[in-house]
């Protein structure tokens, strides 16, 4: 597994995480990253085949609790006017929200 | 009055012989005379919290009966949200947004009756360790201003440490109650994962966050847990079991036939990597002898897999961040800004560049860090084996707790650092909380209390214990509070 992590794939996952960093960010992270991912591998070999790792089963959360549910019953909750109180933008009790397809 | 404990203040307020009104003024002063050195608030409300004294008075006046802590003035980090007060999580993306509901914390406190003075100052969104990350300055370390007060916590940490507020809440990821609270000379407590509901607590990552007391003693810190803790409908990892009787463990505190575990690699041997101040290390050794003079059966213990817990941290807790932080659209609340030079942008665009705008530096790493280890390709080496690494930590645990009650260790590796020391470092913040983190990735509780200074900065000692058993922590602390006193600050340095 390569550690390596180029400007180029700060670019691609700053896209992804849609963040419009800038020229320096990029630059920046690009020369950050590397050596706090070399440190963080080592969880590989801490895991790996070698070292016991295939009967080590993943940890998501502490507690060995599944599928929570509460008793399907109407409760009182935010009104529209609550909820869109803090809206950039808002419009007949809807946010308002810039275009999401192509020019219109 | 700024001085006394929470327990002491509660005292003078049932006996008549203080009314909330007065001591929530106390505090209010306390922040206008100090608080432009310090910088540990965001958000003052006096008028809020002045409302909710004289309710407390008029309903002590009326004869009803109060809970044990009514009418102590508190402290929110700025992370928890509250109707009424900014919830801005020390960003910019927040900046002057007013949540339309309360967190549960906030709303036991105002059902117990404290009177909610501010919002404290933290790391942006709670990621650092030395409040350096927030958006809106740094907050300072009262024992020299010259330093960081630890973090993410560092406002609440230093608004209690300088007397500001007898009591604050905090909240615990990776260390951000307990380090500050080694660096301030502050009582620190990290419950038991779910013991205190998470629901309202803007989610750094949602396996890991916790809330819990800031305090200058540990009976206020016990005082002020009973008040917090409990089950929670709205919080689906919230425990439905009764809250450990940690007041009365503060109020023994006694070591005698207690079984206390020092982790080997926990404090700072040249075995594992050193770099634990020395100073830091000789005011251990010489609490550990303390506790065994006290009639503690301390041994030594082994939990091999601590050593990876800072690289399973900065794995897992990204990999929630970047997944938690997604919801910060531009398109619901907070702040909403347009790509430069961009006519009728798209919401794509107007997110991107609102994000870029709005979040930090620290912020930005952790999300594209997170990005990378859930990304395609990646997922099974990083977050996976992390996953597995946490599995690791915890059964070192459930063996450590087979031999021992408690493990004790330093809560940091070093007393307070200079401002701007670790900034362009971000390896080097992170290895802060070598000591802190494992707690957090097994999900059981741990207290820092402080054991006196080093070359005049605060030393911090950490407790751990098993899940559900945070009476223990309570029990060991006010111990060790009772053999070493408590870390008061005489002057603002």
């Amino acid at each position: 597994m390569s550690q390596g992590i180029s400007r180029e794939d700060v670019a691609h996952l700053a896209a992804l995480a849609r963040i419009d960093l800038s020229e320096a960010e990029l630059d920046r992270l690009g020369a950050e990253l590397p050596a706090i991912l070399e440190h963080v591998a080592a969880v590989q070999d801490a895991v790996s085949p070698e070292a016991g790792g295939d009967d080590v089963e993943a940890m998501s959360h502490p507690q060995p609790i599944v599928n929570v549910l509460r008793d399907d019953v109407v409760v009182p909750g935010l009104t529209a006017d609550e909820a869109l109180a803090g809206a950039p933008a808002a419009e007949d009790q809807r946010f308002l929200v810039p275009r999401i397809l192509g020019e219109e | 009055m700024h001085q006394l404990s929470a327990a002491d203040l509660a005292q003078r307020l049932s006996s008549g012989e203080v009314t909330s009104v007065e001591a929530t003024q106390a505090s209010l002063d306390r922040i206008a005379a100090v608080d432009d050195r310090i910088n540990a608030f965001l958000h003052v409300d006096a008028e809020g919290a002045l409302a909710a004294a004289a309710d407390v008075d008029a309903r002590r006046a009326a004869g009803e009966s109060l809970a044990a802590l009514a009418g102590v003035p508190i402290a929110v980090k700025d992370v928890l949200t509250t109707i009424g007060q900014p919830t801005t999580c020390g960003s910019r993306m927040l900046e002057g947004w007013v949540p339309p509901y309360d967190s549960t914390v906030v709303a036991k406190l105002r059902a117990a009756g404290l009177p909610i003075v501010g919002k404290t100052n933290m790391d942006e969104f709670a990621m650092g360790s030395s409040t350096e990350h927030s958006a809106y300055g740094p907050t300072r370390n009262p024992w020299d201003t010259s330093r960081i007060p630890g973090g993410s916590g560092g406002g609440s940490a230093a608004a209690v440490a300088a007397q500001q507020v007898p009591l604050a809440i905090g909240t615990d990821t990776g260390g951000s109650i307990r380090q500050p609270g080694a660096m301030t000379g502050t009582v620190g407590v990290k419950p038991t994962y779910g013991g205190v509901s998470r629901y309202g607590l803007v989610a750094m990552a949602s396996s890991l966050d916790q809330a819990g007391p800031v305090t200058r003693t540990v009976l206020d810190a016990a005082l002020l847990h009973e008040v917090i803790a409990g089950h929670d409908p709205r919080d689906s990892t919230s425990i439905d079991a009764p809250v450990p009787a940690v007041v009365e463990a503060a109020r023994r505190g006694d070591v005698a036939g207690l079984r206390i575990g020092v982790v080997r690699e926990l404090h700072g041997s040249a075995e594992f990597g050193g770099g634990f101040q020395p100073g830091v290390r000789q005011r251990f050794d010489e609490v550990v002898e303390l506790l065994t003079g006290a009639g503690a059966d301390v041994v030594e213990v082994s939990c091999p897999s601590f050593v990876h817990g800072i690289a399973a941290y900065y794995l897992v807790m990204p990999s929630e961040v970047s997944s938690n932080l997604a919801k910060f659209d531009a398109m619901r609340y907070g702040l909403r800004v347009g790509p430069e030079g961009v006519p009728a942008p798209s919401a794509e665009q107007v997110m991107a560049a609102s994000r870029d705008a709005g979040f930090g530096d620290e912020v930005k790493r952790r999300i594209i860090l997170g990005t990378y280890a859930l990304s395609s390709g990646y997922y099974d080496a990083y977050y996976g084996s992390a996953q597995k690494v946490r599995t690791l930590i915890a059964r070192d645990f459930a063996a450590a707790f087979e031999d021992v009650d408690v493990l004790v260790s330093p809560t940091a590796p070093t007393t307070a650092w200079p401002l701007g020391e670790k900034l362009d470092d971000p390896l080097a913040m992170y290895l802060a909380d070598v000591a802190t983190i494992p707690a957090n990735l097994a999900g059981v509780p741990g207290i820092s209390v402080p054991a006196g200074l080093v070359d005049g900065l605060p030393v911090g000692i950490q407790f751990l214990a098993p899940a559900l058993a945070d009476d223990r922590l309570y029990n060991a602390g006010a111990a060790l509070e009772r053999l070493v006193g408590t870390t008061t600050l005489e002057e603002i340095a």
